[in-house]
């Protein structure tokens, strides 16, 4: 589906830029400027103003990134869990760095806050879906299920 | 009515008053720099802190309403504490090189380091490192510079409806950028440059090419002509330690000489010509069925935002260059020839109140002489700082007459300075074209003034037309809209794009409340009511201009030189 197609979905709902952008970035992982300005027409709201709730919450991006977004999270308990180790085993895996996205355009690697799940620590997310008592060894198996 | 107590002093102000308008009541000064006397109130800088007795915190005094019995103190240790450490936290931030930036000693910021002698900052210094905007050939944008006050927002957006500006990001990483994070250049920015008199310090300002002016000046193959636009004399004393409309139009002229300019002319000339060739093209439209309501197109900032906004509405701007533009094509040809000059060697300059006019004169099609039309403007600021730099004592500079065949101007001219000018000129003239009477008294009252849309009607030998008048894009924006509608009433409107009109132009002297624009509109009408010609088409060089050079108003050579057609923008995420 379009972009156009999915922001026409939301015209009706007040405050509805919000879920279109949600529902844009599941479908191609980012906003890109034209479904930004796209969504200002629907919402009838200035380019500018859209730009802005699309850079305020850390869930969008506006730059293009991998469609599987794999966010590792960067707080306390996981970080003394052994996160970083964590970190260094899916930069290896991937040959990419915290922030970057793979040449193939299948993952994205993002830093996240808490997640909640502080009982299993290390965690991970992939699009959304929590991984938990996460090791260097099993890294690669995870990954394997979106490649 | 709340009683309250500030600094000991008790008053009685009206509910819902903050404690900054109760304090400004009684003279006690609160430093802001977020706050804008002109916009809604913001409450981010936190630089007003004050105390309030039973209050454990300290309160904003720009957001913070009184109360009735309300014990305020503004200057007690806990608040200069709080007060010296917010400004250390900006200056933080903030690129330390006062003496290089175009608004140093014009600062908000500079002026409150200074008055809370921050000397020893204890936070270090780290800048964000973003690059400066210079896309544009008319605003530049300082990024580092900025203090997120969100004033130049408001008057883009709100005051102007342009929506160039916004913020992007979150937290202390927000910052204040063109739309999409991306370049003035590919925002909707029509470089009205009221962000410029927005902005509390240096972070955004007009793109300065004073150094073109003087490379000009000693070059011995160029003669350098000036043009002084209507708006420029009543505010340029500002900018020289002189009260607003002070300076005397002859001193002025002096001063130019002083400064190296070869030949003073004035735009006034053409706000004239202006007159008689628009005042024609409304005739001819009423007369065999133009479109209507013909707007005006003097005011660049208008045309860029009706070419980005409105598009579709092209055919209502009327086809007149403007002023500027229509001084720049005559003056290397009808002039050049009368003063027997090679247009080759002619270097126009004009000195304008406006931005935007440095963007105009650079449009690729305004080259009807041949030549570009007009090679070089400069805003009235840049030509305070030449003046400064000069070191000009105007109290002791005898006065000058302007140069001949294009210096002469009427009262109709002056008033095109100030919202409505336009419009009572053009009907000074219509009045006695279509009337053939004598216009006895020239004063349109109705059309005067800063509030944002006037009307009048005029009654031309039995017919009735409707005008309007517009200054600043919001304002514009309502008029435009009945337009596209088909619902709009008028058959002429007047549209300025900034507040006020040309005396609040974007290249004024930093204009920091509308009480100083109204200032500069009451001098206006004083220097108009001094003329002893107030009607365009009784400017005895004009009559000369049609008699020798261009035959009649909508001929063939004012065709040629005088008018032209604008496009759209075409933006693409608009």
């Amino acid at each position: 589906m379009s972009y156009k197609e999915i922001i026409a979905r939301y015209a009706e709902v007040p405050g509805g830029i919000i879920e279109a952008f949600h529902a844009v970035e599941k479908e191609l992982s980012f906003l890109p400027e034209e479904a930004i300005a796209e969504a200002a027409r629907v919402f009838k709201m200035p380019a500018a103003e859209a730009f802005g709730v699309a850079s305020f919450y850390s869930m969008f991006s506006t730059k293009a990134r991998g469609k599987n977004i794999i966010r590792l999270c960067e707080s306390a308990p996981c970080h003394v869990a052994g996160a970083a180790e964590v970190v260094a085993a899916i930069e290896k895996e991937l040959g990419i760095r915290m922030g970057e996205s793979t040449k193939d355009g299948l993952f994205a690697l993002e830093f996240t806050e808490c997640v909640g799940q502080c009982q299993a620590t290390p965690v991970i997310t992939i699009n959304s879906k929590p991984y938990l008592d996460v090791t260097p060894a099993i890294v690669p198996n995870i990954l394997a299920e979106y490649k | 009515m709340n009683n309250v107590t500030i600094d000991g002093i008790k008053t009685s102000v009206p509910e819902g008053s903050t404690i900054l308008k109760a304090a400004e009541s009684i003279g006690v000064k609160i430093p802001t720099l977020c706050n804008h006397p002109d916009q809604a109130v913001k409450g981010n800088c936190r630089v007003c802190v004050c105390e309030v007795e039973g209050s454990r915190l300290l309160s904003a005094a720009c957001v913070m309403p009184v109360w009735e019995g309300m014990v305020v103190k503004t200057r007690t240790p806990k608040v200069i504490e709080a007060r010296k450490t917010i400004l250390e936290l900006i200056l933080s931030n903030h690129p330390q090189d006062c003496l290089n930036c175009i608004r140093n000693q014009n600062c908000e910021l500079q002026t409150l380091a200074e008055e809370y002698f921050i000397r020893d900052n204890p936070f270090s210094q780290k800048t964000r490192g973003l690059a400066k905007d210079y896309s544009t050939p008319a605003i530049f944008r300082d990024p580092d510079k900025c203090i997120n006050c969100g004033r130049c927002i408001e008057a883009c957006s709100v005051i102007q409806n342009v929506h160039a500006l916004g913020k992007v990001g979150r937290g202390n990483k927000v910052i204040v950028a063109p739309m999409l994070n991306g370049s003035l250049a590919d925002s909707p920015c029509v470089m009205c440059g009221q962000c410029i008199h927005a902005c509390p310090v240096g972070a955004i300002g007009e793109v300065e090419e004073i150094d073109k002016l003087l490379a000009a000046i000693a070059d011995p193959d160029k003669i350098v002509v000036t043009q002084i636009a209507p708006a420029v004399r009543v505010a340029i004393g500002e900018e020289v330690g002189m009260e607003t409309g002070t300076m005397p139009m002859d001193v002025f002229v002096s001063g130019l000489r002083q400064l190296g300019f070869d030949h003073v002319l004035h735009t006034n000339f053409t706000a004239d010509l202006t007159i008689l060739e628009e005042g024609n093209e409304l005739l001819k439209r009423l007369k065999e069925g133009g479109t209507l309501p013909m707007t005006t197109s003097c005011s660049p900032g208008w045309i860029n935002f009706i070419e980005t906004y409105y598009p579709d509405l092209l055919d209502n701007v009327s086809t007149c260059k403007s002023p500027q533009q229509m001084f720049g094509a005559l003056a290397k040809t009808y002039w050049a020839d009368k003063m027997n000059i090679d247009p080759a060697k002619i270097y126009s300059v004009s000195i304008m109140p406006c931005t935007a006019k440095k963007f105009e004169a650079s449009r690729p099609e305004m080259v009807d002489s041949g030549f570009r039309d007009v090679d070089l403007v400069l805003t009235t600021r840049e030509i305070g700082r030449l003046f400064r730099m000069s070191g000009i004592d105007f109290d002791k500079l005898a006065g000058a007459d302007f140069d001949s065949w294009m210096g002469a101007y009427t009262g109709a001219a002056v008033i095109f300075g100030a919202s409505g000018g336009v419009m009572e000129a053009a009907l000074r003239t219509v009045y006695e074209v279509v009337t053939g009477q004598t216009l006895e008294n020239v004063n349109f009252e109705v059309t005067r003034g800063i509030e944002g849309i006037k009307e009048a009607e005029v009654d031309l030998n039995g017919t009735v037309v409707k005008v309007a008048i517009a200054n600043g894009l919001a304002n514009a924006t309502k008029l435009m809209d009945e337009v596209r509608a088909g619902t709009s009433p008028y058959h002429f409107i007047e549209i300025m794009a900034c507040p006020g009109g040309c005396i609040g132009g974007g290249g004024q002297p930093i204009t920091k409340t509308n009480a100083k624009r109204v200032e500069r509109i009451n001098q206006i009408y004083v220097e108009d009511e001094a003329c002893e010609i107030r009607k365009s088409h009784e400017n005895p060089e004009v009559k000369t201009l049609y008699e020798e050079f261009l035959h009649e108003p909508l001929g063939h050579q004012s065709h040629h030189l005088l008018h032209t057609h604008y496009t759209a923008k075409n933006k693409k995420v608009l």
